[in-house]
């Protein structure tokens, strides 16, 4: 089951920027370099800070970013 | 910053000593400081300690800073940190399997850090805590908050290119990325203003509590000694790794009790800071430099379990204390 079919947000995609991607398996993929994200609503966010940590779990509460959120749910719901 | 009140005769020796100046080698007396041995009163010896590192960050408005390298006190430093690295080693052999050295250390510390059932009290604080926990909590983090990843900054020399390079990487980030008002300490001292607590570098050592001296002198022994980088980046690391969900309920709890938005926009910070840094301390740092220096693995162990067992051991003195266990 994906985090969308639970309700969670698809992950922002990235519209700007040509950052470095670091997928953390379970967790967020790491954004490299200055970067702008574009989430499902149309808005656009830039990163703050050198690396970046985006949401791939649909259930942060400060997305597009990440906040540990995947780390409270059950193994099979977390991204691969 | 001025000296705490000594909790023991030897601080009080101590105290004395750092307030003459410092004389030639010959002068030395720090053997007869210790007389037979490290006293046993944990209290102030561990302040004591805390007292002899601070001459390497900041220092005492009232002591001269020749002491920081003068000869005189350092039998008596390096037989406090044998004593506290006895101890954390005597605890982490009681309270760890036996490390396998062909073990993933990415994997090693995700089994320590799921192992992990101390209790929390960001969880505490969140729903039950009072406004007055929380201040207290808040005065006992402060030691460590107002030279948040200073004491990491020490193991950079010691480091090769792959290791240096993501350490640094995060470090950047911990000091505001450029900006002095985004610096996480500074972030700290500007939430204790807000707050209402005094916000002065080292004014709540008085009343640390004895894990949080033990918490912040390992983390002082560790990063100032080349052989314990291991442990250094293993501290560091486990501290990453555990911050991000706890920093968010504290950040509810902050906010529930009316403390100040300014102290729950640091823990704000770290929400977002900490997921990111996880990742670059266990894998960019930790497996950098394992894999280097193999033999380097039971030490990067050690200080991610010390960091998580001494953790344990504040909140579980904070929660009797406040009859919240």
């Amino acid at each position: 089951m994906s985090a969308r079919d639970e309700g969670g947000r698809p992950p922002a995609r990235v519209v700007g920027g040509d950052p470095e991607q670091v997928l953390c398996p379970g967790g967020p993929v790491l954004l490299r370099g200055a970067a702008v994200v574009e989430t499902d609503d149309g808005r656009r966010h830039p990163t703050t800070r050198p690396v970046s940590a985006l949401c791939r779990c649909g259930r942060s509460s400060i997305a597009p970013w990440c906040d540990a959120t995947h780390k409270l749910l059950p193994a099979a719901d977390r991204p691969a | 910053m001025r000296l705490p009140t000594p909790r023991g005769p030897l601080g009080e020796q101590v105290h004395a000593v750092l307030r003459t100046r410092p004389g030639p080698p010959a002068a030395a007396s720090s053997p007869a400081l210790l007389g037979s041995g490290v006293p046993d009163d944990p209290e102030d010896t561990a302040l004591t300690l805390w007292v002899l590192h601070e001459l390497h960050y900041r220092g005492f408005e009232e002591v001269d800073d020749a002491w920081e390298w003068a000869p005189t006190l350092m039998p008596l430093r390096q037989s406090l940190e044998q004593d506290l690295e006895g101890r954390l080693r005597a605890r982490f052999a009681a309270g760890w399997a036996e490390v396998d050295p062909t073990d993933d250390v990415t994997v090693l510390l995700g089994r320590i850090v799921e192992a992990d059932d101390g209790p929390s009290l960001a969880r505490h604080l969140q729903r039950h805590g009072t406004r007055d926990q929380a201040l207290a909590l808040l005065r006992q983090r402060s030691l460590y908050h107002l030279k948040e990843a200073d004491p990491t900054s020490w193991v950079v020399p010691r480091l090769s290119a792959a290791p240096k390079a993501a350490l640094v990487e995060v470090q950047f980030d911990e000091y505001g990325d450029g900006d002095p008002e985004r610096l996480h300490h500074r972030l700290f001292e500007r939430g204790m203003a807000a707050a209402g607590l005094e916000h002065a570098y080292g004014h709540y050592a008085a009343e640390a509590t004895l894990p949080v001296l033990e918490q912040n002198n390992a983390v002082s022994l560790f990063g100032l000694h080349r052989r314990l980088r291991g442990a250094a980046v293993g501290h560091f690391a486990a501290f990453e790794a555990t911050s991000s969900v706890p920093s968010r309920q504290l950040a509810q709890g902050l906010r529930r009790l009316g403390v100040g938005e300014e102290m729950a926009g640091y823990y704000d910070e770290h929400v977002e800071a900490d997921a990111v840094h996880e990742h670059l301390a266990l894998v960019g740092v930790c497996g950098a430099l394992v894999e280097e220096e193999p033999r380097l693995l039971a030490d990067v162990a050690l200080g991610a379990w010390t960091c998580l067992d001494l953790e344990a051991r504040t909140a579980t003195h904070l929660l009797q204390e406040w009859d919240a266990a």
